[in-house]
């Protein structure tokens, strides 16, 4: 028992550590990207002594700034309340990386070490169960901040995430009814063959239908353009996080992006194929690899999105949710249960 | 059952890393408070009326509508695992139209609900 | 056996704590926070008892939805602080000792000593036996009570026509 517990604790702390990593330089990343995107440079000067590297240590500069920030708590504010919303946001953000497998098993010092935390029989629903529970950051933040543009904001996003939740939810379950099975590792496990290209995507076609629901619903779930009105800097000031700063305000920040990540996570698990390539039977270390890469192009998918679609007005956000996406992936339930029950 | 541990473990280490940055931030923030920043955000004029006033009845309809269909979607995730199962096994062969039907004529009555509220104007104007 | 009880024991004081909460927090918003706790609890508990199903559900629609309803309202409404509650007949409130009392020996009642054959038996791997798996619940669901299930899709329809006739009903 005390073996299992010491390799689940060195096993999450290494994820904790590579998530805290990512989401730092996913922040340069995004910087980069729309850098590029708007036919400039972005950061490139901060380095280390002499050396220019890119710009890749701004990550480091940006956190150490943001820890010396002042940290104010407005007087109107409920005070607890307050500074507990943003953690509430950040903890199921970053519990969600146990369930996910990234590969499938490696031999180290005669250990045979299985690359996912652990093994739920729901861990789908595990991690939708995430998903609805990081609601309560933002519109607590919203009202505890005592301000009218932040319980705007908050209310608005709240209401937008629990109407893309549906048709997450929903596009879930038209996966499932192909994969037969809640754990995420079994339908990773599901989709090797031909070469490791067996990818759900590709045996059942139908579901780049699903995978396009999910991955709009997924983006307008984590708040990113073109469905962030309720915390554009151009309206209602900053939405839920007006009143935040320093670190509360990191912490919001980190959420969002780990958010991001994860959403881009369980399409590469439900729709990719996960940790599945060429060769990863022979070379079970090129299943992290595979992994990381899928991982990557869906983040840059979801950031050249941002930089290239306007935003959708709120009520035009509402009604696209509901009267489109929603239905259509009802719709989508349908075709793929009646295609399952009359072919094959 | 004792694959569940992990969760418990990373929901502690989660909340310890909040706790790590809330408390550096509370020590190496600087703190010197002024009347302006304290005053809640609003544009830069002094704030008008309380953030406590009534809101929108439409959030409220918005929540219930969720709730509804995410009852509906929980009942249908076990009937989405069996499903394969059932429409290819031998043993339930009698049944699988059955099955399939079921849930139609459930997901039929819901929609009869979506339909209700689209006609109605609930998911309309500044939703 | 004795790190189940220790769980057992960790999460049933959570909820009980955060139910007491309910009742002792002025603010409603608090209150609802402290619901939040207990169901978190609850299902912890239900994980105790293998049934991962229920406790996954558990937090997906009543900690997820429905209490995000409850905040909802809560904020819509938004009863001011500075306004006490008048008690409009104190009489009631020694009605409430007996009643107490009657619910607490319907409890006692309720939980005679159950034998532990009643428990669900540890899963041994073959997942269309187990109780309270995904697999157990659909297949059941879809013949042994089908009915409830049919009845649910009608209830909840009610539910959606009846919310919205009482939300909309002033102007609009």
């Amino acid at each position: 028992m005390t073996n299992l517990l010491l390799e689940w604790v060195i096993k999450t702390i290494v994820i904790l550590l590579i998530l805290v990593t990512a989401v730092a330089y996913a922040t340069l990343m995004e910087r980069k990207v729309m850098a590029w995107i708007q036919m400039r440079v972005g950061p490139n000067r901060v380095g280390l002594g002499k050396f220019r590297l890119w710009g890749l240590m701004q990550p480091l500069a940006d956190g150490l700034k943001m820890i010396f920030k002042e940290d104010i708590v407005p007087l109107q504010a409920s005070h607890w309340l307050y500074i507990v919303a943003p953690a509430l946001s950040l903890i199921p953000a970053l519990m969600t990386f146990i369930v996910i497998p990234y590969g499938s098993q490696i031999t180290l010092f005669d250990h045979t070490i299985e690359l996912h935390v652990t093994r739920l029989n729901v861990g789908l629903l595990y991690v939708l169960a995430l998903t609805s529970v990081g609601v309560y950051g933002i519109v607590l933040a919203g009202w505890s901040s005592n301000n009218k543009y932040s319980l705007m904001g908050g209310l608005r996003s709240s209401a937008q995430m629990i109407s893309y939740e549906l048709a997450l939810g929903l596009s879930i379950v038209s996966v499932l009814l192909y994969t037969g099975t809640l754990d995420l590792v079994e339908i990773v496990e599901g989709q090797q063959g031909f070469h490791g290209l067996a990818w759900n995507i590709f045996h059942y076609p139908l579901l780049i239908l699903v995978f396009i629901i999910f991955y709009i619903a997924s983006l307008a779930e984590t708040n990113r353009t073109p469905f962030d009105l309720p915390e554009a800097d151009s309206e209602l000031v900053a939405g839920y996080h007006t009143e935040y700063s320093s670190m509360k305000f990191v912490m919001f920040q980190m959420a969002e992006y780990l958010n991001l990540i994860t959403a881009s996570s369980i399409s590469t698990t439900l729709f990719f194929g996960g940790w599945n390539g060429p060769f990863v039977g022979r070379l079970p270390l090129l299943g992290p690899v595979y992994f990381t890469v899928k991982v990557f192009v869906l983040i840059f998918l979801a950031m050249w999105i941002r930089y290239t679609v306007p935003r959708f007005r709120y009520d035009q956000l509402m009604r696209f949710g509901w009267k489109f996406l929603l239905p259509a992936a009802i719709v989508n339930i349908i075709i793929s249960s009646t295609v399952i029950l009359f072919m094959r | 059952m004792v694959n569940y541990v992990p969760v418990l473990l990373i929901l502690i280490i989660a909340i310890g890393m909040a706790a790590v940055i809330l408390i550096l931030s509370r020590f190496a923030a600087k703190n010197r408070p002024t009347r302006e920043k304290l005053m809640p955000y609003e544009c830069g004029v002094e704030p008008v009326g309380t953030a406590r006033d009534r809101q929108s009845v439409k959030f409220y309809l918005v929540a219930m509508a969720f709730l509804l269909f995410d009852i509906e979607a929980v009942f249908l995730v076990p009937w989405a695992v069996v499903f394969r199962g059932v429409a290819h096994s031998e043993a339930y062969r009698h049944l699988k139209y059955v099955f399939y039907g079921e849930m139609m004529v459930f997901m039929v009555v819901l929609l009869v609900g979506l339909v209700y509220v689209w006609r109605k104007g609930i998911l309309e104007w500044n939703r | 056996m004795g790190q189940e009880k220790v769980l057992f024991i960790v999460f049933a004081v959570i909820a009980i704590a955060s139910a007491l909460n309910i009742l002792l927090q002025r603010n409603p918003l608090y209150s609802a926070l402290s619901l939040i706790g207990t169901l978190l609890a609850l299902s912890a508990l239900y994980v105790t008892l293998r049934a991962e199903f229920i406790a996954a559900v558990q937090i997906v629609v009543y900690a997820g939805a429905i209490m995000v309803l409850f905040i909802f309202v809560i904020m819509l409404l938004n009863v001011p602080k500075d306004q006490p509650q008048v008690e409009k007949q104190k009489g009631l409130r020694y009605l409430a000792i007996p009643f107490a009392g009657l619910m607490i020996a319907e409890m006692f009642y309720v939980l005679r000593p159950i034998r532990l054959s009643t428990l669900p038996p540890v899963p041994s791997g073959n997942a269309e036996q187990a109780v309270g798996t995904t697999w157990s619940i659909g297949t059941s669901l879809f013949t042994d009570y089908l009915l409830p299930f049919e009845v649910t899709s009608v209830l909840i329809l009610m539910a959606v026509v009846g919310a919205m006739v009482l939300a909309r009903r002033e102007g609009d």
